[in-house]
């Protein structure tokens, strides 16, 4: 379809804009600092604006359409509500930097969210701030720099131990932190190898990333082990709570043992992916860490709440202000309309993946024989070996079948690895479609191998070039390429 | 109330398919110390209903009806119709990056005129497709300055977002990097001052308008960035650029900013979108998100996510970043909006604000309020002594009804008797003589 310059048409207005008042001047911008070429923005009435954009979005497949099993990602059902909730006036058009007297709903409803993350964390202060997982990895090494520099052990602990089957996000954020990056392998069950663990941990450790359960989908069974090799070195655990998911109610990181865990809201507590974000990475940390945490950090004296800025060891700011307010308006609202249930919410997440395990291990190959937690990663290594079907046609096949696919290729440990996350909010259903739909392609990948090479055979474009998107870069419109009056008559085409 | 579909009969029927009887039997990898065996200490759950009034409670504790001249990097602008309704279709709401392009057409497109638009208005070649905020890219840009230069120092100016500069400073030495600052004279920086703190710096970081919502001499600090071999970044407000003048037009190499004022409601600080975008010279080394045109088996147009062996999920712990969530979806209603708007429309909407704040100026001048830089040209915001401490005057204010502006005396000692007015085309003459009346 046309992209929105192909569509514009000189001298065309959307939205008006409130003039200036009879006799109120426009001051003149010093020349040298004024535009002298107008930025070519699209010229288009306000109906076609809203027209393209709806034309977009059903090129496009959300939650909203389908099941979307994509795992590491938890893309759980969105409820309409928090929508309308983060639209009200008192929160939408609230300042961020009233004074806190202005702001006492939004200071307390941050102060509830953070007693529902301690809740579900076992741990003891939390700061908002982080604007994603990622970022929150970062703030919690920052964190332990801030820690071993308070302890003059700083520029001894260089390193920072993570297993192989780790998010990229870890050894990215690791040397954005100044941290040197120590690998670890997993062993025969999918856990930590430990004999591996125990000869890279010393006096140069600071600390362990981990996530629990694993990109695998499986809960480390030696955790205990691991918390006595990194404590007992006097090292510290971070816990990447990207699969939360699977534990609310039922383990906490803080028990297992860790010291600073990052929550994904938009995935456990459902702040809606929005193609890509808005996402909120608060961490939640133990005690010893709380002098550390980003300013401001929120405080409650009585019935009033305040943001604290006099916090003499804090390492700074991550993001602005207290974080990103819109999604733990979402999320809270979320934690609110489950209560307790949120370890039934687990319970069914786990309960749905081990459902779909059962149904799919016969055939497609499962790396580690075990119970799954709310998530699993299969192998279409046999596939490949037998009739050259990969995971990347597996994936896109199913889109013919009108799931979105799951995440493949990842974790690298698996080949062919494709890794299935229904979450709790799959009607069993949509989990037995879905699995049909997997058993079907491997019976196509023998007799019609073709089929699935070439799939999708639904969506609106076909399987698209990556590699020469890399390789010709065109990264926004080559207006050069077509100059205005062809523009103009192209336009006139119509969509 | 819940979300879930699962009934006693299906748990039953999964539960036999699995081959445990019980639920809590799924859990035994978990070692028994570390079950969680206590019902979650938290509130009951509530019903939509129940859900709706409570948040209407909380909201109604936050006061919103005061007249608002605060700005200080987040923004009274109008936000249209058409851009919630975009955000509000579930395709592109409960969607999530775009990695199987067949399934995400529609977001992609979205994000490729998107990156088109900011490079646009920029005057730059290469676009991300969003970082966190408007502080957040700074310290992206930080990072993509020193690998480019491999020089160990950054130049921020005073007059930049205090803000920004301190989450700069939060994760400068992580990335082994020395942040030095050059104070502003009377509100604005000087060029020469730059040139000497630029001398084997990697960047200057500078905000066009200014903190204090001054126009620096863009240009010439650019000049002097660029003399020392420092790659000139300018901090910019989407807002200003249908007026002012884009920073790829005055030799910058990166421009930044925070994109709020184009598309999204003020909402206590986020979600919200900082823009990124650079010189060519410097697209492989950009942080996130990249989409790229390309061809689909048939040979028709389509787009994906590109230049990927920048990124975390492939090179792990030698990516250019570790973003991965964005903020896709604050960028979209950039991109609306400013569609909306086209280039005669943002424009005018600079032109307002100009001719608003010219006004606010002068009334209050007339009142006998004093400017703190008289001599500046400024945008939409400009900076007034109250002839007292600026937090009194702004609860006086207050007491009238009149949100008067940021108290400058937070971040800049000296000035604690100055407020940050900010006047946005939303604000009306008679807005602006209440201002002057509470202040007075």
């Amino acid at each position: 379809m046309k992209l929105i310059y192909e569509k514009s048409q000189s001298g065309r207005r959307g939205i008006g804009v409130p003039q200036p008042p009879a006799g109120l001047d426009v001051p003149e911008v010093p020349p040298e600092l004024r535009r002298k070429e107008p930025p070519r923005l699209p010229e288009l009435a306000e109906p076609e604006v809203l027209r393209h954009f709806t034309q977009l979005s059903t090129r496009n497949f959300g939650i909203d359409t389908g099941f979307y099993p994509l795992g590491s990602c938890t893309m759980k059902y969105n409820p309409r509500i928090n929508e309308r909730l983060v639209g009200l006036a008192g929160f939408a058009q609230l300042h961020p930097l009233v004074e806190d007297d202005a702001a006492q709903g939004a200071l307390e409803l941050e102060w509830e969210l953070e007693r529902y993350l301690l809740e579900i964390t076992g741990l003891d202060a939390v700061s908002l701030q982080p604007a994603a997982g990622s970022q929150g990895e970062l703030t919690g090494l920052m964190l332990f720099h801030a820690y071993f520099a308070d302890r003059d052990e700083d520029e001894q602990r260089t390193n920072i131990v993570i297993p192989d089957t780790a998010h990229g996000t870890n050894p990215a954020s690791v040397t954005m932190a100044g941290y040197k990056l120590t690998p670890v392998r997993t062993d025969a069950r999918g856990n930590i190898d430990v004999d591996d663990l125990r000869t890279k941990v010393d006096e140069n450790t600071a600390g362990l990333m981990l996530t629990n359960p694993s990109t695998l989908g499986l809960f480390d069974e030696n955790i205990e082990e691991i918390e006595r090799i990194f404590h007992g070195a006097g090292a510290l655990m971070y816990y990447d709570g990207a699969n939360l998911n699977a534990v609310c109610g039922i383990s906490r990181p803080g028990d297992m043992g860790f010291d600073v865990v990052h929550i994904n809201l938009h995935k456990t507590f459902s702040q809606p992916h929005g193609g890509g974000g808005p996402g909120g990475g608060p961490i939640a940390v133990r005690g010893i860490l709380e002098p550390f945490l980003p300013v401001p950090v929120v405080a409650r004296d009585g019935d009033t709440f305040r943001l604290d800025y006099d916090r003499p060891k804090s390492i700074g700011k991550v993001r602005a202000f207290s974080g990103p307010f819109g999604v733990f308006v979402r999320s809270y609202a979320f934690m609110r309309s489950y209560g307790p249930g949120l370890k039934e919410m687990s319970e069914v997440a786990v309960l749905n993946a081990n459902y779909m395990l059962a149904r799919l291990k016969s055939t497609y190959d499962l790396p580690y024989e075990r119970l799954c937690m709310h998530e699993f990663v299969l192998s279409a290594r046999a596939l490949k070996r037998e009739h050259g079907v990969s995971a990347l046609d597996v994936a896109k096949r199913l889109m013919d079948y009108g799931f979105h696919p799951p995440t493949i290729y990842f974790p690298l440990v698996v080949p062919e690895a494709l890794m299935i996350e229904p979450t709790e909010s799959e009607a069993k259903e949509t989990l037995d479609a879905f699995c049909d739909a997997m058993l079907a392609i491997a019976r196509e990948a023998a007799e019609e191998p073709e089929t699935v090479h070439e799939a999708p055979h639904s969506r609106p474009v076909k399987r698209l070039d990556e590699v020469r998107a890399a390789k010709e870069v065109v990264v926004k419109y080559r207006f050069e390429d077509h100059p205005a009056g062809e523009r103009q008559l192209e336009a006139q085409k119509g969509a | 109330m819940s979300y879930l579909s699962v009934t006693d009969a299906d748990r039953e029927a999964m539960l036999a398919a699995i081959g445990v009887s019980t639920v809590d039997e799924l859990f035994q990898d978990i070692p028994a110390g570390m079950r969680y065996r206590e019902e979650l200490a938290v509130k009951p759950a509530l019903s939509e209903a129940e859900l709706q009034r409570h948040f209407e409670e909380l909201a109604a504790k936050n006061v919103v009806d005061e007249i608002c001249f605060l700005g200080a990097g987040i923004y009274d602008h109008y936000v249209p119709a058409v851009v919630d309704a975009v955000l509000q279709r579930g395709e592109l709401l409960t969607a999530y990056t775009p990695y199987q392009p067949e399934m995400s057409q529609g977001v992609l497109q979205a994000i490729f005129e998107y990156q088109t638009a900011i490079c646009e208005l920029t005057g730059m070649d290469v676009s991300n497709a969003s970082g966190y905020d408007g502080t957040t890219v700074a310290a992206d840009a930080c990072f993509v300055a020193k690998h480019a230069t491999g020089r160990a120092k950054v130049v921020v100016t005073e007059a930049t977002n205090p803000q920004v500069r301190q989450v700069v400073k939060t994760y400068a030495p992580g990335f082994g990097l020395e942040v030095v600052e050059v104070p502003h004279e009377g509100g604005a920086t000087d060029p020469a001052r730059v040139r000497e703190a630029a001398e084997n710096a990697a960047a200057v970081i500078f905000q066009q308008p200014n903190f204090f919502g001054v126009l620096e001499a863009a240009p010439d600090l650019a000049a002097a960035a660029n003399d020392a071999g420092a790659m000139p970044i300018a901090h910019v407000d989407l807002v200003s650029l249908g007026v002012l003048e884009a920073p790829g037009a005055y030799g910058c190499a990166m421009a930044i900013g925070e994109g709020q004022s184009a598309g999204n409601a003020m909402s206590y600080g986020g979600p919200h979108y900082g823009f990124l975008a650079a010189r060519s010279d410097y697209m492989r080394r950009l942080p996130g998100r990249i989409v790229g045109e390309t061809v689909d088996a048939a040979g028709e147009r389509g787009y994906v996510l590109t230049l990927q062996t920048r990124e975390q999920h492939i090179r792990r712990e030698k990516a250019t970043s570790n973003i991965t969530t964005n903020q896709t979806l604050l960028a979209l209603a950039g991109l609306v909006h400013l569609s909306l708007l086209g280039p005669q429309g943002l424009r005018e909407l600079g032109e307002t604000c100009l001719a608003l704040a010219q006004h606010a100026k002068a009334e209050l001048q007339k009142a006998g309020l004093e400017l703190a830089f008289p001599d500046k040209a400024t945008f939409k915001e400009f900076a007034v002594r109250t002839g007292r401490n600026a937090r009194e005057a702004l609860a006086a204010a207050r007491t009238k009804g009149v949100y008067a502006g940021y108290p400058l005396g937070r971040d800049y000692p000296g000035l604690d008797d100055t407020l940050l007015v900010a006047v946005t085309e939303k604000r009306t003459v008679g807005e602006i003589a209440q201002l002057v009346e509470a202040l007075a």
